[in-house]
Formats: C-alpha cells, sequence, structure tokens
C-alpha cells in the first residue's frame, strides 16, 4: 500500500512518531513518478535535487517541528511562479524561464508551513483549455485511462494525484479549471471564494475571475491545505480582508437539516443520463442523511458560456500584453524593428488557443465594440450574480454535476473551439459569482471513467461546502476507488 | 451574414501586436465569427439599468503607504532577460 493512501494528518502523526521520515515520502514520490510518469505525463519540471535535500535538512530538525505541512510532498501547477524553479505556464513562450526570481504568495505559504515542492504541473497553455491537449509540451493524460484527457486547465494537478505521485497539489480556476479535471480524474477540487487565496504570483489569465485551490484524494485533506493557503496578502488588491476560520472543523459528518438546491439548468440536455444517474443517487444519498433538496432555477445559467468567453478573453489580452520578449521569456531572432519584435516574439511564443483568445479580447474591447460586447458581458454578469444570491437566500449549498459528460478522448474536441468550450457550461457560472465550489467524486460511467459532484455554496462559506462534502464522502466510497492506468501507451 | 472580416482580424492582429500568417487570418476569421456569433445571444437579454459586475466582492479603494521597499537587485532583473548590454535590456533601435 502506498504511503499516499493515508491522509496528510495521518502521515504528519507518523513522521511525528518516528515511523516514517520525510526522505520516505520524497523517495515514494518519485519512485511513483518514476513508475508512471511515462504514461501519465503530469509533470513539466522536476524539483527533484532541492526536494531531496530539503527532506534530509527537515529530518534533521523533526521532533521539534510543528509546522503545518511540514514534510509533506507537493505538486504545483506550472502557472504559480517558484523562486529557483522553471515556471512555463505550459507555454514556449516561457520555455527559458528558469528562474522567476520569487515566490508566489501561496507557495510562500506552502514553504513556511515546509512542505516540499515535487515539481511543476502540467496546464493548458496559459490556463486556457479544458483537455489539457493545449500544453506546448504534451498532453498530460487520465490515469482512469490514458486515451481519455485529465480535463484542463489543471490537468496535471489533479492527474498527479489520481495517479499517486504526489498525495495533493495546487490548480487555478478560471472558469473550472480545477473541478473539472478533478472530476474526470476521479479527486477532490476546490475553487475557494474570490479573493479567499491570494493571486500574487499566479500568473495571470483571467484577474476577475483566477482563484489558486487545493486538489487532494479526499475532502478532509482538502480543507486541511486551504487552511495553509488562504487569507488577506497585501501583495493582492483584490484579495479580501476576512478571517481564516478551521476548514476542518466543519467536517463534522452531519447534515441533518441541510438545505440543498438543485438548478434545473445544470440537469438540462447535454448532461449525460450517466453523469444524470450518479447526481441524483447523490441527491438520494443526502436525503438518507437527513438533508432535504428542492428543485429550484439559475434563469441566466444558459448565457453563462458567452460570458465568460468574453471577459476572460478581454481580460487575458490585457494580462498577456507584457510578454513581450524584453525583461525575460521568447524573444525572436528575425526581427529589426521593435515593433517587429514584438509581434513575431508573441507569434513564436503563444499557441492557437492564447491567439484566439487575444484576438477574441483586443477585438471585445476595441473601439466600436466595447458597449456591445465587453460591457453587456458584465452586466449579464451581474444577472448571473443575482441568480445565486437569490437561490442562497433559502438554501444552504447548490449541488449538480462538475461536468455534462466524464471525461472524452484524446483529440476528439481539439479541431472545434465551441464544442470544447461546452464542458466548462457548469464551472464557469461558479467563477462569475466568486463564489467557492468543490468537485467529489460520485460515481463511474459504463467505461470505468469518474463522474464529479459539484456543490456551490455562499461567498466564504467554504466551511458549509466541506461539511457537505465530507459528509457524502463518509458514506460512499468513490474516493476509495482507484485508477488502473489501463489504455494507450503513448 | 459575418461578424467580422478578414480585415478586421488582420487589424484586431496588430493592435494586439501578433505577426499573423494568411492562413491564419483565414482561420482566426472563422473562428471567432462562430464565436462572436454565439455571443451575439446575450442580446437576447434586457440590461437596461443593470449595473456591470467589475468585481463580486465590492472591494473599494484598496490603498497602501507609497514606501520603498527592496525588490530585487538589477542583476536579478536582467537575470531573464533575452538580451541585454551594459547593465540594460537590450532591443533593436527605435530610431532610423
Amino acid at each position: 500500500m502506498s504511503l499516499f493512501e493515508y491522509t496528510l494528518r495521518e502521515l504528519q502523526e507518523k513522521l511525528h512518531n518516528k515511523e516514517i521520515t520525510v526522505t520516505e515520502l520524497v523517495d515514494e514520490s518519485y519512485k511513483r513518478i518514476g513508475e508512471v510518469e511515462d504514461q501519465v505525463k503530469a509533470f513539466l519540471t522536476l524539483n527533484e535535487e532541492a526536494a531531496r535535500a530539503q527532506a534530509a535538512a527537515l529530518d534533521e530538525e523533526r521532533g521539534s517541528a510543528k509546522a503545518k505541512l511540514f514534510g509533506l510532498p507537493i505538486g504545483v501547477k506550472d502557472n504559480i511562479v517558484t523562486k529557483g524553479l522553471r515556471t512555463t505556464a505550459a507555454s514556449q513562450f516561457l520555455d527559458n524561464f528558469e528562474d522567476p526570481l520569487y515566490d508566489a504568495t501561496v507557495v510562500k505559504k506552502l514553504s513556511d508551513a515546509k512542505s516540499v515542492t515535487i515539481g511543476k504541473l502540467n496546464m493548458d497553455e496559459f490556463a486556457m483549455g479544458s483537455s489539457n491537449e493545449n500544453s506546448s509540451y504534451f498532453a498530460t493524460r487520465n490515469p482512469w485511462n490514458t486515451e481519455y484527457v485529465p480535463g484542463g486547465s489543471s490537468g496535471g494537478s489533479a492527474a498527479a494525484v489520481a495517479a499517486g505521485e504526489v498525495p495533493y497539489s495546487l490548480g487555478s480556476d478560471t472558469g473550472g479549471s480545477i473541478r473539472q479535471p478533478a472530476a474526470y480524474c476521479g479527486v477532490v477540487g476546490l475553487k475557494p471564494t474570490y479573493g479567499r487565496v491570494s493571486r500574487f504570483g499566479l500568473i495571470a489569465f483571467a484577474s476577475s475571475l483566477d482563484q489558486i485551490g487545493p486538489i487532494t484524494r479526499n475532502v478532509e485533506d482538502n480543507a486541511f491545505l486551504l487552511e495553509t493557503i488562504s487569507g488577506h496578502d497585501p501583495m493582492d488588491s483584490t484579495s479580501a480582508n476576512v478571517e481564516v476560520p478551521n476548514f476542518t472543523d466543519a467536517l463534522t459528518g452531519d447534515v441533518k437539516g441541510l438545505k440543498i438546491a438543485v438548478p434545473k439548468e445544470y440537469l438540462s440536455e447535454g448532461v449525460t443520463p450517466e453523469v444524470k444517474e450518479a447526481v441524483q443517487s447523490a441527491l438520494k444519498q443526502y436525503e438518507e442523511l437527513g438533508a432535504t433538496w428542492e428543485e429550484v432555477s439559475l434563469p441566466h445559467s444558459k448565457y453563462a458560456l458567452s460570458t465568460y468567453y468574453l471577459l476572460a478573453s478581454s481580460e487575458a489580452s490585457a494580462n498577456l500584453a507584457r510578454f513581450d520578449g524584453v525583461r525575460y521569456g521568447r524573444r525572436t531572432e528575425n526581427a529589426e524593428t521593435m515593433l517587429d519584435m514584438f509581434k513575431r516574439s508573441r507569434a513564436e511564443g503563444f499557441g492557437d488557443e492564447v491567439k484566439r483568445r487575444i484576438m477574441l479580447g483586443t477585438f471585445a474591447l476595441s473601439s466600436g465594440y466595447y458597449d456591445a460586447y465587453y460591457k453587456k458581458a458584465q452586466q449579464v454578469r451581474t444577472l448571473i450574480k443575482n441568480d445565486f444570491d437569490k437561490v442562497f437566500e433559502n438554501y444552504d449549498v447548490i449541488i449538480g454535476p462538475t461536468t455534462p459528460t466524464p471525461a472524452f478522448k484524446v483529440g476528439e474536441k481539439s479541431d472545434d473551439p465551441l464544442t470544447m468550450y461546452a464542458n466548462d457550461i457548469l464551472t464557469i457560472p461558479v467563477n462569475l459569482a466568486g463564489v467557492p465550489g468543490i468537485s467529489i467524486p460520485c460515481g463511474f460511467s459504463n467505461e470505468g471513467l469518474p463522474i464529479g459532484l459539484q456543490i456551490i455554496g455562499k461567498h466564504f462559506d467554504e466551511q458549509m461546502v466541506y461539511r457537505a462534502a465530507h459528509a457524502f464522502e463518509q458514506a460512499t466510497d468513490f474516493h476509495k476507488q482507484r485508477p488502473s492506468l489501463g489504455g494507450a501507451q503513448s | 451574414m459575418s461578424r467580422i472580416s478578414k480585415e478586421e482580424v488582420v487589424h484586431v492582429a496588430h493592435l494586439a501586436r501578433l505577426a499573423i500568417s494568411e492562413d491564419e487570418a483565414d482561420m482566426f476569421t472563422k473562428q471567432l465569427d462562430d464565436i462572436i456569433t454565439y455571443a451575439e445571444q446575450l442580446n437576447e437579454l434586457d440590461t437596461e439599468g443593470v449595473e456591470p459586475t467589475t468585481h463580486v466582492l465590492d472591494l473599494k479603494n484598496v490603498l497602501r503607504k507609497d514606501e520603498p521597499k527592496n525588490w530585487i537587485s538589477k542583476d536579478e532583473a536582467l537575470k531573464n532577460a533575452p538580451k541585454q548590454q551594459d547593465g540594460q535590456f537590450k532591443v533593436p533601435s527605435v530610431l532610423e
């Protein structure tokens, strides 16, 4: 049995009681990476030498240490900057970005808590994508069946946890990029309330939507990790100055009297029968645990996808303007003028999906179209947010599927951006409203692929989300199933 | 009717500082047209008088004192530069 079958708290107890060493934990991680990485392809950069040295040093100080994540090996999505450790956002533009010079606030918090960074995880380039096929390096594969995608854009983060390469990881979620891959890979992924976790040092995609969050094998680990990375950060002016509760205290297993809302729009056409069935069984399970549920409506859900693509692309076009080939990153060899240098460096460094979104965003923000597209989308965003506020007046959580279907095959949708975008239809409204949402395993398709249950809460009510997620997890054993790494060996 | 012409795509690419080939211009014209046509479903909604949401949390006036801080050294700042000379970033000449 892998050491990573234990919860993070159990591992810490074993470390504390000297049953295991940090070096053994780090060895376990690299050993598993050695066994499965040629199939999973979750990591872009390994931090092996530094991680082993850190493990040896931590083993020396063991006993006195009370740090929250002492000695626990983690993987970090490659759009989160790490001092002295190559950070590429899976883009050729940053292929040579060997040292971002500083740590993102979340990475600083991890290092203060004495966790050990194992490596940087693959993703869709600049977090733009739903399948990991937009990585400019290689596509990560789904550990349940390597012919299928792991989801995107935190596909590397979810696959590494599912395959047992690391016990926990960090991802980022702009339109579902933590929850969708968590659902496809059968792990637990939370997008916190916007502002709960600092974005300082996260390479920005869409600043009003991006949020870093934890990906783990179970709900308790997830809550444990969120406690460490949350909190107000003066370096991020959008970070919220609110108290960070003890999230693990919320895990009582008790959901008696919990009031669940089920949006009819989240179980409409497009959601496959097996996904519907899994969600309906989950609701039955909640009834047995003493919760009640009712159907509600989020009437503007169908407009979320359009709203998201206009807003996210607009913000992306502004954020990606900083990649000019002057201070870091790619510089073309073939330019004689400054303007030509910008244009060619960007053309050579960015992949098609990134270019497409920069183009869409620049168009939506351009003179003559701003009101018709950008401002209109901001107004519809208000309507979508109001839908959530209204439902939360009467209910504790909203529950539905995380994705309309289980994972799809590699290559199946890569030629059609609009079809690809539709994968995020159930996760996007949550980002637009800024509320927290989690995906937990709730079943398997006929082909043996995981299905995710999405639980959405009020602003800053992660405790309620975790409480509901944990109670379901305790009553079921979906999270205990492990992938076979079957399928194509490419 | 197409929402965006190839000429507009070429202009937008210029504004976005992206060099694109003829083939890419054709591809983006088709793809952006599809996406924009899809996005026009927002016009079904009457948003007269609806306040645009720019930030979900209503944070206002996030201020801090303007104090000098040590960040990175000049050498560090230049460390990742693709081209540098005499302690500065080097770029093509902007004067004829």
